[in-house]
């Protein structure tokens, strides 16, 4: 059976399945497709504000929570129960600079590597200034 | 019938992607045997699909179309209604593909004062445009997990789709306009009795299997958080054929796995399903012809072969009798 305008057809037919396709061929074609995020953790921490798979998901949503309570509404302590959470006899303070950056200062190999990896922008750094060491 | 049905099926799904998220066994089943099943049955059945459209004989150019066609030099031709040229034809369809023209012309036929009045409508086109627009960035935007390194257009499509900077993460404005126009091209088929009384299971199910895969996507980026890293290294190892380790799977959420089986279940029942108007819309024959019947011809492959006797052909054999009786001759030997 004869196909009209067989050509166009069959170009067409190529573009459409390679695009696709395309996250096939660009992982194909780089190296760093085998590439995953590694973090270091800080080997002084002590402990974080909460346990490990709660910050992995919802760091973002603890962040924010933050930000709306010091800007916003001047609550500037962390309060668990009704109590100002402490660490070394002084208040803990809802800070990104002055809590999460003291001990996790690493920015590049800590922030960097999961937000890189998924291409996720926080704009934290409109505001605070970057660790010094991430500047470098 | 048909929406009961669709739900059912829907559910049906719903609730193996659930299992397969909590059983092992069937995690390794959906999640790295059935993508390249998905993968292969989309890509074979669309090709299979749209040669079947192309065996199809043309005959003629469709000339029923919406404007002046080429006429004489004083009159007007609407070039991107009824082209002549290859580059009107490509223009008509990039309206068609890309801003849906036709149904732009979409009316509605109503009963006022016991008579027919048909009257503009211009709901369907909108929501139809919003739901595939938004379909079409919510995958490029994907492919910050199905590729690394992460393509240049990903970062610029989230820029202006989180333009508004509202919440954390950022809520994007096609995530919202996936949803409601979904659930308007959805209210549609089942409030307005003519629609409902020619919609069948095949036409409740996709919206009802895209508009799981939208609403799990969206509980996932802002309420029920799932490990991303692990859904990233899991999409990358798919789509570059690495070998997923039993550790890796078990870092992805039940509710990935629903999600996960939504969409590959879109892309077996794509091919064969309306859905296919996606391949199908490039074949539409009142879109993609040229009008240019009075300027070529175009011949009916059915026609049978008449044996013709040319005037040529007539002359010659009765040259001499014409002549002897006083006829004029075209060739005088």
């Amino acid at each position: 059976m004869k196909i009209y305008d067989g050509w166009k057809i069959i170009l067409g037919i190529v573009i459409g399945i390679a695009f696709f396709t395309m996250p096939i061929w660009l992982n194909l074609s780089s190296a760093q497709s085998k590439v995953k995020p590694k973090l270091v953790y800080p080997t002084d921490a002590r402990q974080c504000i909460d346990d490990k798979d709660y910050m992995n998901h919802y760091h973002m949503d603890l962040l924010n929570y933050w930000r709306d309570s010091v800007v916003r509404l001047n609550m500037r302590y962390v309060v668990r129960n009704g109590v100002v959470l402490t660490h070394n006899g002084q208040k803990l303070e809802m800070s990104l600079t002055l809590t999460c950056l003291k001990c996790h200062s690493d920015k590049k190999n800590f922030c960097d590597q999961c937000h890189n990896y998924l291409q996720v922008k926080p704009y934290c750094w409109d505001c605070h200034v970057q660790p010094k060491e991430a500047l470098k | 019938m048909g929406i009961q049905l669709s739900l059912l099926v829907t559910v049906v799904i719903l609730l193996a992607g659930w299992v397969a998220g909590v059983l092992p066994f069937l995690k390794f089943i959906f999640g790295v045997i059935l993508p390249y099943v998905a993968l292969a049955v989309f890509a074979i059945g669309l090709i299979v699909r749209v040669l079947r459209w192309a065996r199809s004989p043309v005959p003629f150019r469709i000339t029923t179309t919406c404007g002046q066609e080429k006429s004489l030099p004083w009159i007007k031709q609407n070039k991107l209604d009824n082209p002549s040229s290859a580059l009107g034809t490509l223009g008509r369809m990039a309206l068609e593909v890309l801003f849906f023209r036709s149904l732009f012309r979409n009316t509605k036929a109503s009963l006022k004062d016991d008579r027919l009045v048909y009257s503009v409508d211009k709901w369907l086109w909108f929501f139809s445009l919003a739901f595939h627009w938004s379909f079409l960035i919510i995958f490029l935007r994907h492919f910050r997990f199905f590729t690394e390194p992460i393509p240049f257009f990903v970062g610029f499509l989230q820029d202006i789709d989180g333009f508004f900077q509202v919440g954390l993460p950022i809520i994007y404005i096609t995530d919202v306009a996936i949803l409601v126009a979904l659930t308007y091209l959805f209210l549609r088929r089942i409030f307005n009795a003519k629609v409902r009384i020619v919609s069948l299971p095949s036409d409740y199910f996709p919206l009802l299997l895209i508009l799981g895969i939208a609403v799990t996507g969206v509980l996932m980026r802002y309420f029920l958080k799932t490990d991303l890293v692990a859904v990233k290294e899991f999409a990358v190892s798919i789509l570059s054929f690495q070998p997923i380790s039993n550790e890796l799977l078990n870092k992805l959420s039940p509710l990935f796995m629903i999600h996960f089986t939504f969409v590959c279940t879109l892309l077996i029942y794509f091919p064969m399903s309306k859905l296919v108007h996606l391949g199908g819309i490039f074949m539409s024959p009142t879109r993609n012809l040229a009008n240019n019947n009075r300027m070529k011809r175009h011949i009916n492959p059915w026609n049978p072969v008449v044996a013709v006797h040319t005037y040529e052909e007539y002359e010659d054999e009765f040259r001499e009798k014409m002549k002897a009786a006083g006829i004029p001759v075209e060739k005088e030997e």
